[in-house]
């Protein structure tokens, strides 16, 4: 059962005399990104575990093991799929939203007058795929609204109209 | 002190020795130790003699280059010989202001003043010793500053709110210490029935267990006794210790959450903690308390008079409440008899707890985040649990497993009252020194089972008083 947010069944609510903004989703470029990076820990899983076990017990052995990583492999395909499209932010005239997770589903909504600072952080990997990742931290540590897997130039335009909100809406603690 | 008033000022000059009070105590164990010749040799006394001189010439030196000044509405520290520090910490911006006295400097008639800002406890300024009436005066004046008063006012008078009697203190922490004790007992009764050939190991970890509780209740009735709440017009004055002495003031304004705890033992007594909670971690200050002791409003009282305690402080009245649907009890069924959250256009507040119940009340106008969780159990009951953060580490009020419908409402109603709170808080920021005169308002109806307030009159729904 969707409550909110999400893809499909998403329910974001409108400000009062204001349309409702869309929720946007990070790049397409994640799932890509995501697939390189479960594809190669599988290669290199199958390899390592499939030469052990090769060493210690033989032919079949490798195959089975071999198996059982892309089997893993394939659930954590179909895994981190979900968990990419589930997550959306929805940028609200004074506050943002950040819905994520599969499981555990976890929707916050943060104005920006808590802002604290943003950080746009990009990995080695993520600079490969040209992505970064927001995040907007507010003096309470519980409050979580990381964005990943951002096109440079929509991480950029996010900080940017983040640190412009914060200024303008700010509020001592 | 030197300096003319309104320049630069140093130290007591007898800081240093406070100061390094206890390497010095520790560098004389050393000394006593290699020369009362245990580990026989000579020759090395040199060494010990130049290590207590280290210690004394770094004391003196940082007592030598650190410095102070009230410049108008900041408070500016310098300290440092090589890497120089110079800290300006704003009036405006102040969270707490603290008189701390470790014996040894109260022995002196010294006082070391700290001043708490949001963020960890690195970005507290912290000045160590100066004299006790320097100490006092100077926090009057920060005060005074603080709320846009003339430095010059003088400290203004008090109203005694609470005290702790040494008995129920003493009561209080034995009862905790029984709560372990028995904990401890069962944990020895399994181990004796499952494996009785252990027994004898357990039996030394179980006089090992003896041994650190003493200190633990030691330094609890310590730190507390004679612990004494106060409200003036400048904040919420908290007095406790009993070698060193510890004097708390923290403007009303900064309150971020207030919390009553009442572990098991508690209870048949009707006793309470009340916990408060200011902007900025506790962090680590060894000799004068925990981070607990930090945010202790109240370490032990009746039920009754803290819940008008906890109004005092928020100045307002306690949100109806209301429990969460049936199915919960299958989610969360050791906790479900406390469950309860409710909220209304000022404040949220939050009951959770298996054994002991804690009751969380955060004011909207200090919120920094709306969350709304799902797990997969939830999911399946159509349940979702509500935050509501304020500055700091698991400070929360939490709308524990409300149905699926009301949560999205709730996280929708509630992220558009904090917003009204928050300007109604920016756009008529509290003018210079108008906090309300002390008042204590009525004790509210208080469901005889569950202990939860009712709904009641309120006075003035949806406005914090």
């Amino acid at each position: 059962m969707h409550l909110v947010g999400g893809r499909e069944g998403c329910t974001v609510w409108p400000m009062p005399g204001s349309a409702a903004p869309a929720p946007k989703s990070p790049s397409p470029r994640l799932w890509r990104m995501r697939r390189w990076q479960i594809a190669g820990t599988a290669a290199v899983a199958a390899l390592g575990a499939g030469t052990a076990a090769a060493l210690a017990a033989g032919a079949p052995a490798a195959a089975i093991t071999v198996a059982v990583v892309l089997v893993a492999a394939l659930a954590a395909f179909w895994f981190v799929r979900n968990r990419v499209r589930a997550w959306t932010y929805t940028e609200r005239e004074d506050d943002l939203i950040v819905a994520r997770g599969v499981l555990v589903r976890r929707l916050s909504v943060v104005p920006y007058g808590r802002m604290q600072f943003v950080d746009v952080t990009a990995g080695p990997v993520e600079r490969a795929f040209r992505l970064a990742t927001v995040k907007l931290h507010t003096a309470a540590t519980a409050s979580d609204a990381r964005i990943p897997g951002l096109e440079r130039e929509e991480a950029a335009r996010l900080r940017d109209r983040l640190a412009a909100l914060g200024e303008a809406k700010a509020a001592g603690l | 002190m030197t300096g003319q008033p309104g320049g630069w000022h140093r130290l007591h000059p007898l800081s240093p020795l406070v100061r390094s009070g206890r390497a010095a105590v520790g560098v004389l164990a050393i000394v006593g130790i290699s020369a009362s010749g245990q580990f026989g040799h000579d020759g090395s006394h040199l060494l010990d003699w130049a290590l207590a001189a280290a210690v004394v010439i770094g004391a003196v030196v940082n007592w030598l280059v650190t410095r102070w000044k009230l410049d108008g509405a900041t408070l500016r520290i310098e300290t440092g010989l090589l890497r120089r520090d110079s800290r300006q910490l704003p009036v405006a911006r102040i969270q707490a202001v603290d008189v701390v006295r470790p014996f040894l400097a109260r022995a002196l008639g010294l006082a070391e003043l700290r001043v708490r800002l949001a963020g960890s406890s690195h970005a507290d300024g912290r000045l160590a010793y100066l004299p006790e009436q320097a100490a006092l005066d100077l926090r009057a004046r920060l005060l005074a500053a603080h709320h846009g008063l003339d430095p010059a006012t003088p400290e203004p008078g008090e109203q005694i709110l609470a005290s702790v009697p040494t008995g129920r203190l003493v009561g209080s922490v034995l009862a905790s210490g029984a709560s372990l004790l028995i904990a401890l007992l069962v944990a020895e009764l399994v181990v004796i029935l499952v494996a009785p050939a252990v027994l004898a190991a357990s039996g030394s970890t179980f006089l090992i267990f003896l041994l650190t509780l003493v200190p633990m209740v030691w330094r609890r009735l310590a730190t507390e006794y004679g612990f004494t709440l106060a409200q003036s017009p400048d904040g919420i004055r908290i007095r406790r210790g009993l070698l060193g002495t510890v004097a708390e003031t923290i403007p009303l304004r900064r309150v971020q959450a207030v919390r009553m705890v009442e572990p098991v033992l508690w209870r048949p007594l009707g006793w309470c903690r009340l916990e408060i909670d200011v902007a900025g971690s506790p962090g680590r200050d060894h000799a004068d308390g925990s981070g607990r002791l930090r945010k202790t409003l109240l370490p032990v009282g009746h039920r009754e008079p803290a819940w008008r305690l906890m109004l005092l402080v928020m100045a307002a009245d306690p949100p109806p409440l209301v429990r969460p649907p049936g199915q919960a009890r299958r989610k969360a069924p050791l906790s479900y008899h406390f469950l309860a959250s409710g909220h209304d256009a000022a404040t949220a507040m939050g009951v959770t707890g298996r054994l002991r119940k804690v009751t969380t009340w955060v004011p909207l106008e200090k919120v920094q985040s709306v969350r709304m969780v799902t797990g997969p159990v939830q999911r399946i009951l159509s349940l979702a649990t509500v935050h509501v953060d304020a500055a700091g580490r698991r400070v929360r009020a939490e709308f524990r497993d409300r149905s699926g419908e009301e949560a999205a409402q709730l996280v929708e109603d509630l992220a558009a009252l904090c917003r009204v709170a928050r300007r109604r808080a920016t756009g008529t920021a509290i003018p210079a020194g108008a906090v309300p005169p002390p008042s204590i308002p009525p004790a509210p109806a208080i469901h005889a089972q569950s202990g939860l307030p009712l709904a009641g009159p309120a006075t003035q729904p949806g406005q914090r008083r």
